[in-house]
């Protein structure tokens, strides 16, 4: 017996080994492509940009190191100021107001109403929508003389004024209603789907204790859906930082650039204006941004699951 | 040995097949002119250009000012395939020159005499390092002023010539609950105003110290501050929805009676010549207040990239045909600028067009030709960005006269290479 499979392993061992060996790495083989592509075209291209913002670029690159003009360039620069405020206001309000208002509404769809389906599908379609239809649409609805202002001063409220629109300081706030309509209800699937996932029996068992709704609810079930948090707040903030075609839509950069955000800066200058390392620089300082958030939460998270 | 005859007839059959075809080249452009009146125009140049034996291969990429194409002919030099021909104006042309791909046009200006048909100015614009590497197609003047007539009637005021007598007559029309100026509140729009106000303030002198020259003691002047005040006066008699509204709907305000007058460049006579409105009966054009005799010019051109030697012919007939009088006329005239070659014909075009025409004329030869700051044609990208984004903070705020003066100076100096 011991002869036969002495014989069968000998020679099939190293083929079996073989086959074991694609086994193995067929996973690491079918993901080499997209990782290769990764890192060439994001990592790859991400230092490509870095090393433009510490050259004297301009109409078209140049790969002359030139120290860190462009950034002491940016920094005086009293528009990007501007814009890195107008960003941290749109994107801290975004995120927040959406993670709020999604919750509340998936809360509220989770009770079992009867239209649950309808409702979840009116709420989720804002996000079907691009940015640039959204942001036209808005437009249109807050301008003074067309949209909500006129109606309801034609409703008969003569001194009712809406101008955020064309007011210097509120117009970014503008940029956060529009944003907030379109990608609430994606928030809300989120939270919902993560409702959903809750474990019933935690629940009865709290109800049993004698707990109120709002107090399980605040106590079990929105600490365990933190994943989803983490989720959302992920792609919120892409939506925020990569919010462009928004900007450019609804306000234009604003009266004058007073609702310019990094992104429309960065295009401004890179390309309208052939300063393609000024550009560079400001988009560096955007990367850097959203890495000093990202990068930490990630950790904190990811480090928290290892312990589990 | 029947191997070598073939070889040999094969050889000859090509090389008169090459040698025939380097006599027809093809002629690939990339433009921006997308839009009806534009379009128009650049398929007669194609005609023409065909007329002649040679192809065109159209690379039109839409967006009015041009930044898109721009981009793509970015990323097709830098992949070492530009096109023939691009539509790029003004110190744009310099940078190109500078990155060392244009092709000279030399022999076709000297055979064709451009130096006598283009004011020094225009040429000079053309020209890098010496050398003709653009063509213009066409001569824009930035500094007039449109007006309804009736409103004016209505509001009992004269239309005005100087910058008083225009604060007299808005208030006029103010009173009148008609809205004096129309205007779009975006940026290159405030510029636009902004120019003409600077050209009056200070005259052609002062204008090109400041716009051209980037002198510090000119931007930051008393002459920039007074011309600052006159800009915040002027947005008094704008009306509150003014912000980001595109130019075409501030002219027809002024074409449906709303308002009286708006400030933008000749293209403006399009929106009035769709609308069936006829000059000097339902709308005047007038030099801006305070610059009359004076012409902020924004000219269009084409360069033409350095290529192979089989298709220097195409691209010598592409720029000739370009200047030649039959294109000139019939592209001015669906687009509403004048041409930019000399001494044209005249019977064609509306009154509008012969004041722009004798003004170009007249102004080259008194020194008060200008190159238009708001469009481009005076500095770079990156120093007119930055005089934007002064401007229209300036009109979109508060800030003090003095205050974006001091900007302006400092701006332009960090925004100079």
């Amino acid at each position: 017996m011991s002869r036969v499979t002495q014989n069968k392993t000998e020679p099939g061992n190293r083929r079996r080994s073989f086959g074991d060996f694609i086994e193995a790495s067929l996973p690491k083989l079918v993901v080499a492509p997209t990782f290769v592509i990764t890192l060439i075209f994001i990592y790859g291209y991400i230092f490509l940009n870095g090393w433009l913002s510490f050259t004297k670029s301009r109409m078209l690159p140049k790969y002359k190191w030139a120290g860190t003009i462009q950034y002491e360039r940016l920094f005086d620069n009293d528009r990007w100021w501007v814009a890195a405020k107008n960003l941290a206001i749109f994107g801290g309000l975004f995120i927040v107001i959406c993670l709020a208002l999604g919750l509340l509404l998936a809360i509220l769809l989770d009770q079992r109403v009867r239209a649950e389906g309808a409702i979840r599908t009116i709420y989720l379609y804002p996000m079907a929508l691009s940015f640039i239809v959204t942001g036209t649409a808005w437009k249109w609805i807050l301008n003074p003389g067309l949209g909500l202002e006129k109606l309801v001063r034609d409703l008969g409220f003569e001194s009712f004024s809406f101008d955020w629109l064309v007011d210097p300081e509120m117009a970014i706030y503008t940029v956060v209603i529009a944003g907030v309509w379109q990608a609430s209800g994606f928030v809300m699937a989120l939270f919902l789907a993560g409702l959903r996932g809750v474990d019933d029996s935690i629940i009865k068992a709290a109800q049993v204790d004698g707990a109120s709704l709002p107090k399980i609810y605040w106590r079990i079930i929105i600490p365990s859906l933190r994943p989803v948090f983490f989720s959302a707040l992920i792609i919120l903030t892409h939506i925020a930082i990569k919010s462009f075609d928004l900007v450019i839509a609804l306000t234009g950069g604003g009266p004058g650039y007073a609702s310019d955000v990094p992104a429309t800066f960065m295009y401004t200058f890179a390309f309208t204006r052939g300063q393609v390392g000024l550009g560079a620089a400001s988009s560096m300082m955007m990367l850097a941004a959203v890495a000093a958030i990202i990068v930490p939460y990630l950790y904190s998270e990811l480090r928290g699951k290892n312990h589990d | 040995m029947i191997g070598k005859f073939i070889r040999t007839a094969l050889g000859m059959v090509l090389a008169i097949g090459i040698g025939s075809s380097s006599f027809a080249g093809e002629v690939e452009v990339l433009h921006y002119w997308t839009s009806g009146g534009e379009a128009r125009s650049v398929a007669e140049l194609k005609r023409l250009l065909e007329a002649r034996g040679h192809t065109w291969k159209d690379m039109a990429v839409a967006g009015g000012g041009g930044e898109s194409a721009a981009t793509v002919l970015k990323s097709r030099v830098l992949a070492g395939n530009p096109p023939t021909a691009a539509q790029i104006k003004g110190p744009s042309i310099q940078e190109w020159g500078d990155e060392d791909v244009l092709a000279s046009l030399n022999s076709v200006a000297e055979k064709n005499k451009w130096d006598d048909l283009l004011p020094r100015v225009v040429a000079d614009v053309m020209k890098y390092d010496g050398d003709y590497v653009a063509v213009p197609v066409n001569v824009h003047r930035v500094n007039w002023m449109w007006v309804n007539p009736a409103v004016f009637e209505k509001a009992g005021a004269t239309i005005p010539t100087t910058w008083d007598e225009f604060f007299v007559a808005a208030d006029k029309i103010k009173a009148a609950g008609l809205i004096p100026v129309a205007h779009g509140g975006q940026a290159w729009q405030d510029a636009t105003v902004f120019e003409s106000v600077v050209l009056a303030t200070g005259g052609a002198e002062f204008y090109r110290k400041a716009f051209v020259n980037l002198d510090s003691a000119a931007l930051n002047s008393d002459t920039m501050v007074k011309s600052f005040e006159t800009l915040r006066k002027i947005k008094s008699y704008t009306d509150k929805d003014a912000p980001g509204r595109d130019w075409n709907l501030a002219t027809s305000m002024v074409i449906n009676g709303k308002a009286g007058m708006q400030f933008m460049g000749d293209w403006a006579k399009g929106e009035f010549t769709a609308a069936g409105k006829a000059p000097g009966k339902d709308y005047e054009c007038l030099p801006a207040p305070g610059t009359a005799g004076a012409f902020t010019f924004n000219i269009d051109s084409f360069i033409i990239f350095e290529g192979d030697d089989e298709s220097s012919e195409a691209r010598e007939a592409f720029a000739a045909t370009i200047m030649e009088p039959e294109f000139q006329e019939v592209f001015n005239l669906n687009k509403g600028s004048i041409p930019a070659r000399l001494n044209m014909p005249r019977d064609k075009f509306d009154s509008c067009a012969h004041d722009s025409m004798d003004t170009f004329v007249s102004s080259a030869k008194e020194g008060t030709l200008v190159p238009s700051m708001a469009h481009g044609m005076s500095t770079y990208g990156s120093v007119q960005g930055a005089i934007y984004d002064v401007v229209t903070e300036f009109y979109n705020s508060d800030t003090s006269a003095t205050d974006a003066a001091k900007k302006l100076a400092s701006g332009v100096q960090a925004s100079r290479y």
